[in-house]
């Protein structure tokens, strides 16, 4: 009955050995019958011992008693400025949380509105009839807006210019009436949405003046006497600039 | 409140005594709270407040009295001798003893033997544990369960001889 291992009987019960320990020695209990029968009664003394202990139990005036006491000699709350620190790092993360959701959001809002011009854009070129109004004359064009639209605007002189206007017809976007008008540069097709500069646009964050690419497709945006103007096209940034310097001329007359 | 009734507990099996358990503990609570600053946060709430008991119940009169009546061991002795085994085939019989003779057996035991007894199978405390509560290294918590599993060994096999007369 001596064996070395009933050494470690005590750490096996009280689960204190480590990983391998516990290996080498559950290997040896199935080979040893003494151990065997010594771990299996140490382990049931032990939870004999456990229930046998828990035996005294403190009154309820004993612990109302010990409960006063702890009310009596808890040092009293005082009111410190600890917190301020970690309540101010609170705060700022919370801020720069929001702005970044802010800035999430009204990129993801931006990028939206833009896919929508181009998408508008693209209608148009798909559709039999992409203008309501076909001239390549700006004083025939413009006037079909009168009466249609709250606005009015100026169209550049393109003689000389590269640009050759097709057409124009009513569009809406962000709930709110516009011009389109579709213009030709080397078989390109480009749009120009004009509308009242709205809160609704300016939440946009195009700022007074931007360029844009959204689906392969270049989108110049900026704001001239109260309205909002996008080109866009398919045409490269080159020819949407010209255009643009063209339509911002005019505006300015 | 936190450990109110383990602590009590552990106190009355000190004291043997309820007014003195109770002293005990009310004693604890309160240099517990007076000294909870010098508590280090991350470090084991249960064995500081049970180490508090302890050193509290061996200052005390009866704990004094006690602990001189104990040969003190030498624990770096004590750390190397393990105990021989004594189980017998009569050890089986020993965990069926009714709570009252496990009871009175643990009663028998030497304070530091009945202490370690009560923190490891009472109170589940890990050897760490009972090594905090006590000041004592983990060798020497190990070897006096094993002593002290001894001595309650011996005890309730003197008890179930006795009865088997």
């Amino acid at each position: 009955m001596s064996c070395d291992w009933q050494t470690r009987l005590d750490s096996y019960i009280d689960a204190e050995l480590s990983a391998a320990e516990l290996a080498q020695m559950e290997d040896h209990l199935r080979s040893c019958p003494d151990c065997a029968s010594a771990a299996l009664s140490r382990m049931q003394l032990k939870r004999s011992i456990h229930s046998a202990g828990r035996v005294y139990t403190p009154s309820p005036e004993f612990r109302l008693k010990i409960r006063q006491t702890i009310d009596v000699k808890k040092p009293k709350q005082r009111w410190t400025l600890d917190w301020l620190p970690a309540f101010g790092v609170g705060v700022v993360v919370v801020a720069l949380l929001l702005i970044a959701v802010g800035l999430w959001s009204q990129a993801s809002h931006r990028q939206q509105a833009l896919g929508e011009l181009a998408d508008l854009h693209v209608s148009t070129l798909a559709s039999a009839s992409p203008v309501d109004v076909i001239s390549s004359d700006r004083h025939t064009v413009k006037p079909w807006f009168q009466g249609k639209l709250p606005f009015t605007f100026n169209l550049p002189e393109l003689h000389g210019s590269p640009f050759t206007l097709v057409g124009g017809r009513m569009t809406y976007f962000e709930q709110s009436p516009g011009a389109q008008l579709l213009f030709e540069v080397r078989k390109h097709q480009i749009s120009v949405f004009i509308f009242q500069d709205r809160a609704e646009l300016s939440r946009l964050s195009l700022g007074s003046s931007s360029v844009n690419r959204t689906m392969a497709f270049t989108i110049e945006s900026w704001t001239e006497g109260g309205l909002r103007y996008f080109v866009v096209g398919d045409a490269g940034a080159e020819d949407i600039h010209a255009l643009s310097a063209l339509l911002k001329a005019a505006a300015k007359q | 409140m936190p450990l109110f009734a383990s602590l009590y507990n552990f106190a009355h099996w000190l004291t043997q005594n309820r007014e003195e358990a109770e002293d005990l503990v009310q004693e604890t609570y309160v240099k517990g709270l007076k000294g909870f600053s010098s508590f280090q946060q991350g470090t084991n709430f249960r064995a500081w407040m049970y180490r508090i008991l302890r050193n509290t119940f061996l200052t005390s009169r009866t704990g004094l009295k006690v602990s001189s009546t104990v040969r003190l061991e030498d624990e770096e002795h004590e750390e190397r001798v393990m105990p021989a085994t004594t189980d017998t085939p009569e050890s089986l019989l020993l965990a069926r003893l009714d709570q009252e003779a496990i009871q009175n057996a643990i009663q028998q035991l030497p304070i530091h033997f009945r202490e370690v007894i009560l923190l490891c199978d009472v109170e589940e405390m890990s050897y760490q544990e009972i090594g905090d509560t006590l000041a004592v290294p983990i060798g020497t918590v190990m070897s006096r369960i094993s002593r002290a599993r001894k001595a309650l060994r011996d005890l309730l096999a003197e008890k179930v001889r006795g009865a088997s007369k």
